[in-house]
C-alpha cells in the first residue's frame, strides 16, 4: 500500500509542478503580451489613477487633476471647458484622449523621458511622480474675445499668431462643446453625452476645426498667386493684365466670372495692386494659366502647402490640387476647386508675408515644468523655411494694405494702426459661401497675424463676422 | 510494516517558532493591505491578529497535551495560508468599499468563520483523538454524505449562479458538499480497508484485468454514482472532479492496480464527452478555455471568458515581484476573494510570492501522505492519503483554472478563499490528518491500548485480527 501512496505522491507533485508551470509561464513569458492586451484596463486604471499635470494658459489651468472619491483617485476638470475644448481635447476612460490631452500625454502622465530624473527621485524618496504641467502661448483675453466673435451655432475659426515667433495667442473654433461631458468616469454616461453631442450640427468632438478640417480658402488663395507672380520675375508692380469679365475657355461652356456686385466691372485690364484690391478673379486666374500648374503648387508649398505640422497637435496638409486642366487650374488659383487649407495654414501664409517671407513654425506650447515648477522644455522659435523674399513680402504687404485702406477690406481698418488684408468668399454650396479674412497689423512692425473663417454663410453675415472681427482682435493685441 | 523510520520527537517547540512565524506573516500581510486605505491599527487588524493568534496557539496547546507527536510542520502552514487568505480578503473589501461605501465586508464574516472553522477542529482534536475510531462509522459516513449531497436539491437549497450546492442556514449559507467531502473519505477509507482483499481477489480474472465481484463493489459504485449524479444536477464541475479523484486515488491506494486507474481515466473521458454534449454550461465552460481569447467568447455573459482573461491580466500585472497588497487592481476580477483568490494573490504577491504559497501546498501535501506511510493502519492510510491527495488536486483544479492550463471551475482555494463551509471543512481535514500524523510518528507503543484496534491491511500478510465491536461484513 505504500507503494502506491508514494505514487499518488508523485502524482501530486506532478500536478503542483504544472500549474508552477503554468503560472511562470503566464506571469513572466506571456506578461508583456497579456499587459498589452487592449482588453487590459490595469494600464487605464494606472494611468488614470495618475495625478496628471495641468495645462495653463497665463498660469491658470485649463485642464487639471483632481483628487476624487473613486476608484481613479483623481478626475480630470476642465475649467473655462467650452472656450479650450479644441485645444486640450479630453481624456476619457472610454473615447481615449485627443489633442493635447494626447499629444502631450507622456508629459502630462510624467512617463516622458525628460522627465526620467524625476521618477527615479520618486522612486528613491517614495512620492508618487507627478506629471508635468504644459504653458499655452494662449493669451486668454485674445482667446475670450476670438470666441465671442463668433456666434454660437455658427462654424467657424480664428487664429490668432504671432508672426515673428510663431506663437498662437488664440485658436477658437465653433460649435464648441464640454469636455467635462467625455471625462467622466462613469462611461454609460460619456455614452450619452457622446449621442447629445453628436447630434449638434458642425460639431466635431473628435478634431480641432482650425488644425483639422479642409476648406475652400476662395480668394485668400490670390495672396499666394500674388507671390508666385513676383517670385517668377515676370510680373511686377507695373505689369498689366487683361480684366475681362469672365474668362472663356475655348471650346468649352465655361467661363470663370468676376463678381457681379464688386469694382471689378470699372477697369477692363489691371495690375496686381487693383486685382488684389478688388479681388478679381480673371487677372489671377490668366497668371496661373501663364506661370502654369507647377509654379502655383512650388509657391503654396513654399507656404507650407503638402506638409502635416505638430504644434504639438496635429496640423493637416493644406493641398493645391494638381494634374489640371486649364478651366480646374483657374478656379484652383482663385482658391475654388479642389484648392483646400487649414484655417491655421492661411494664418500661417499671412505670418510669412508679415515676417519678410519668414515663415515662422506655429507653437501652442510655451514652457513645460516639472511638478516642482522646474523649467523642463521652452520651444524656442523655429523657422519653418523662407516661404517669399523679403521684397517680395514687402510688396504684397503694401499691396493688403491698400486692400484694408481702399478694398474689399475696410472693415478691418484701425484707426491709427496700418493693417494689411484679405478677403476671400468660397462658392462651397447652394446655401452659403466660406467667408475669410487673413492679415496682418501694423504693416510696418507687424504684431499680430490673423485668420477668420466663418463657413456656409450669406454673403453680408459673413463679411460681416470677418474684416470687423479681425479689426477688434488687432485692436485687443495692440492694446495688451 | 511501515519501511519508514518515525522519529520518536515530540518537536512541539519547532512547531510553536514555526507558528509565531506563521503568525508574523499572516498579520503582517494584514497590516500592509490596510496600510494607506485606512488608519493602520483599525479593530478590524486587531479583531483579525488575535483570533487568528489565539486560534493558532489553541491547536497548539492541544497538540501538546492530546498529539504530542503530531506533525510539528502542519499547523503552521495552515494557519499562514488562512491568515494570507483573510489579508488578500480585507484588503479587497477595502477596494469594494471605496467604490460603493455600502458594501458589506467579507473579511469580518470570514475571520468570524476561521475561529468557528478553528473552534471545530480543537473539539475534533479532542473528541476524537485517534483517527480509527472513525472506522466505527462507516457505513454511516455514507448516509450522511448522501444526506448532506441531498440539502441543497431540497427546499432549504439555495440556487446561486446557476450552481445549487448552497442550503440557507438561518445566518447564512452552507455548502455541505464541503463536509461531504470528508464522509464520503471516511466512508471509502472504512469500506475498502475492510474489504480490500476480497475485492482484489474474489474475482474474475480477464486478460490482464482482475475485476472485483460485483457485490464487492455495489456499495462503491452506488457512492459513486450518487454523488457524481447529485453534483451535475446541482451544476457543480468543480466538486465533481474533486469527488472523481478522491475516489480514484482512494481506490488505487487500496488496490495498487495502475488498471484500475485507467478505467478511471476511461471513464472520465466519457463523462467530459457526455457531459460536454449535454449540459450546456459545461460546454461553454470548455469553449471559454479554448477560446477565451476571442471576442464573442469573451463578451458573452452569462459564461464566457472575461472572468478568467481578467483573472490573467491580473497575474501578468503582477509579473515576477507582484505589485505589493494594496498596490494593485485585483478588485478587476471577479470572485476576486474566492474562486480567483490565487489571482488576486499572483498580482500583488508577484510570482515569487504565489510560487511560495504553491510551496507551501506542496509541504501540507506531502508532510499527510508522509502521515499516510508513517501510520500504521490501513485505514488511517486512506483517509490521510485521499484527503491530502484532494488538497493537492484542488490546488490544481483551481490554479489550472486560473492560468488556462484546465478549463476554469468554481472551486475555493483551501484555507484562502473566501467561504465558510471550505473553510470549515478544510480544518477538519487539518485535524484528522494531524491524529493520523500522531499515530504515524508516536514511538512503539509498549502499552497494548493499539491492540483493541484491528491491526492495519497493509503491505505484509493480511493476518485479521478483529475486536467484538468490529463487526464483519
Amino acid at each position: 500500500m505504500n507503494q502506491a501512496i508514494r505514487s499518488a505522491w508523485v502524482v501530486a507533485i506532478g500536478m503542483f509542478a504544472l500549474v508552477l508551470g503554468s503560472l511562470t509561464y503566464v506571469q513572466f513569458f506571456q506578461a508583456q503580451e497579456l499587459n498589452a492586451n487592449p482588453w487590459n484596463s490595469r494600464q487605464l486604471f494606472q494611468d488614470f489613477g495618475r495625478q496628471r499635470g495641468a495645462i495653463l494658459v497665463d498660469g491658470r489651468a485649463i485642464a487639471e487633476s483632481v483628487p476624487s472619491q473613486d476608484q481613479f483617485n483623481y478626475q480630470r476638470v476642465y475649467n473655462e471647458p467650452e472656450l479650450y475644448a479644441h485645444l486640450t481635447g479630453y481624456y476619457s476612460l472610454s473615447l481615449g484622449s485627443t489633442q493635447l490631452e494626447d499629444k502631450e500625454s507622456e508629459i502630462l502622465s510624467g512617463t516622458s523621458s525628460s522627465l526620467f530624473y524625476d521618477r527615479v527621485v520618486g522612486l528613491f524618496s517614495g512620492v508618487d511622480s507627478e506629471g508635468a504641467s504644459v504653458e499655452l502661448t494662449i493669451d486668454p483675453e485674445i482667446q475670450q474675445l476670438a470666441s465671442d466673435l463668433i456666434p454660437d451655432d455658427q462654424r467657424g475659426s480664428i487664429v490668432v499668431m504671432e508672426p515673428s515667433t510663431g506663437n498662437i495667442l488664440a485658436m477658437v473654433s465653433k460649435p464648441t462643446y464640454d469636455p467635462n461631458l467625455l471625462s467622466g468616469h462613469d462611461t454609460g454616461i460619456i455614452e450619452e453625452n457622446v449621442a447629445a453631442l453628436s447630434e449638434r450640427p458642425g460639431l466635431s468632438i473628435y478634431s480641432n476645426p482650425a488644425t483639422e478640417s479642409l476648406v475652400a480658402p476662395g480668394s485668400v488663395f490670390k495672396l499666394i498667386d500674388a507671390a508666385a507672380a513676383l517670385e517668377s520675375g515676370k510680373y511686377d508692380a507695373d505689369s498689366v493684365i487683361p480684366n475681362p469679365p469672365a474668362l472663356e475657355f475655348p471650346g468649352i461652356e465655361y467661363s470663370l466670372p468676376n463678381y457681379v456686385t464688386g469694382g471689378c466691372i470699372s477697369r477692363t485690364t489691371a495690375d496686381l495692386e487693383f486685382a488684389l484690391e478688388q479681388s478679381c478673379n480673371t487677372p489671377f486666374a490668366q497668371i496661373a494659366l501663364d506661370l502654369g500648374e507647377e509654379a502655383i503648387q512650388e509657391q503654396a508649398a513654399k507656404f507650407g502647402f503638402g506638409e502635416e505640422l505638430s504644434i504639438p497637435t496635429r496640423v493637416i496638409a493644406s493641398s493645391f490640387p494638381s494634374d489640371l486642366t486649364d478651366p480646374e487650374l483657374a478656379q484652383s488659383a482663385v482658391g475654388q476647386f479642389d484648392t483646400r487649407v487649414t484655417p491655421l495654414q492661411m494664418a500661417m501664409v499671412t505670418s510669412a508675408i508679415a515676417n519678410d517671407g519668414q515663415q515662422m513654425k506655429p507653437q501652442l506650447v510655451k514652457s513645460i515644468r516639472a511638478a516642482d515648477l522646474q523649467l523642463i522644455e521652452s520651444p524656442q522659435p523655429e523657422v519653418l523655411r523662407e516661404s517669399i523674399s523679403p521684397e517680395t513680402a514687402n510688396q504684397l504687404t503694401d499691396w493688403m494694405v491698400n486692400v484694408v485702406d481702399n478694398g474689399t477690406a475696410t472693415g478691418a481698418q484701425v484707426p491709427g494702426v496700418e493693417v494689411a488684408g484679405k478677403t476671400g468668399t468660397a462658392e462651397v454650396s447652394e446655401t452659403g459661401d466660406n467667408a475669410w479674412f487673413t492679415g496682418f497689423a501694423p504693416a510696418d512692425d507687424p504684431q499680430v497675424a490673423i485668420s477668420i473663417v466663418m463657413e456656409n454663410v450669406d454673403i453680408p453675415t459673413g463679411q460681416q463676422l470677418t474684416s470687423p472681427s479681425a479689426k477688434r482682435l488687432i485692436e485687443a493685441v495692440l492694446n495688451r | 510494516m511501515s519501511d519508514v523510520l518515525t522519529v520518536p520527537r515530540s518537536r512541539r517547540n519547532i512547531e510553536f517558532v514555526l507558528l509565531l512565524l506563521a503568525l508574523t506573516v499572516a498579520i503582517s500581510a494584514n497590516y500592509l493591505a490596510g496600510a494607506g486605505r485606512e488608519e493602520p491599527f483599525a479593530d478590524h487588524f486587531w479583531f483579525q491578529a488575535i483570533t487568528l493568534g489565539l486560534m493558532g496557539l489553541l491547536i497548539h496547546v492541544i497538540l501538546r497535551f492530546r498529539a504530542k507527536y503530531a506533525d510539528p510542520v502542519i499547523l503552521p502552514i495552515v494557519i499562514a495560508l488562512n491568515g494570507i487568505g483573510l489579508a488578500m480578503i480585507h484588503r479587497l473589501d477595502l477596494s469594494a468599499i471605496l467604490v460603493n461605501p455600502d458594501y458589506p465586508p467579507v473579511a469580518p464574516q470570514q475571520v468570524t468563520w476561521t475561529a468557528v472553522a478553528i473552534g471545530a477542529a480543537a473539539i475534533l482534536l479532542i473528541v476524537l483523538r485517534d483517527h480509527r475510531i472513525l472506522r466505527r462509522f462507516t457505513y454511516i459516513s455514507l448516509i450522511v454524505s448522501a444526506v448532506l449531497l441531498l440539502l441543497p436539491l431540497t427546499p432549504l437549497g439555495l440556487e446561486i449562479n446557476g450552481a445549487r450546492i448552497w442550503i440557507s442556514v438561518g445566518v447564512g449559507t452552507f455548502q455541505p458538499g464541503e463536509i461531504a467531502k470528508i464522509t464520503l473519505a471516511i466512508f471509502f477509507a472504512g469500506y475498502l480497508s475492510t474489504n480490500r482483499d476480497l475485492i482484489l481477489l474474489a474475482g474474475k480474472k480477464i486478460g490482464p484485468l482482475q475485476l472485483p465481484r460485483f457485490r464487492d463493489l455495489a456499495p462503491m459504485a452506488a457512492a459513486w454514482l450518487v454523488s457524481i449524479g447529485v453534483l451535475i444536477f446541482q451544476r457543480d464541475l468543480g466538486s465533481s472532479i474533486l469527488f472523481f479523484g478522491l475516489f480514484m486515488v482512494m481506490i488505487y491506494v487500496a488496490t495498487s492496480r495502475v488498471s484500475w486507474v485507467l478505467i478511471g481515466l476511461a471513464m472520465i473521458g466519457v463523462g467530459v464527452f457526455f457531459a460536454l454534449e449535454l449540459f450546456s454550461h459545461v460546454a461553454l465552460r470548455f469553449d471559454s478555455w479554448i477560446n477565451a481569447f476571442a471576442p464573442e467568447v469573451y463578451n458573452r455573459a452569462p459564461g464566457g471568458s472575461a472572468q478568467v482573461v481578467q483573472g490573467l491580466f491580473g497575474l501578468a500585472n503582477g509579473g515576477l515581484v507582484g505589485t505589493g497588497l494594496g498596490e494593485g487592481r485585483p478588485d478587476l476580477v471577479t470572485y476576486a476573494n474566492s474562486d480567483m483568490i490565487i489571482a488576486a494573490l499572483g498580482e500583488e504577491l508577484g510570482l515569487i510570492g504565489v510560487v511560495a504559497i504553491v510551496m507551501l501546498y506542496v509541504i501540507l501535501v506531502s508532510r499527510g501522505i508522509r502521515a499516510a506511510l508513517g501510520t500504521k493502519d490501513g485505514f488511517g492510510k486512506l483517509l490521510a492519503c485521499g484527503l491530502s491527495f484532494t488538497i493537492a488536486l484542488q490546488c490544481f483544479v483551481v490554479i489550472g483554472g486560473i492560468t488556462r492550463l484546465i478549463p476554469l471551475t468554481g472551486l475555493t482555494t483551501p484555507f484562502m478563499s473566501a467561504g465558510g463551509s471550505s473553510l470549515l471543512a478544510n480544518w477538519l481535514i487539518v485535524a484528522l490528518i494531524l491524529l493520523i500524523s500522531e499515530t504515524a510518528r508516536r514511538p512503539a507503543p509498549t502499552a497494548p491500548m493499539t491492540d483493541s484496534f484491528p491491526e492495519a491491511l497493509g503491505g505484509g500478510k493480511p493476518v485479521k485480527k478483529r475486536t467484538a465491536k468490529e463487526t464483519t461484513r
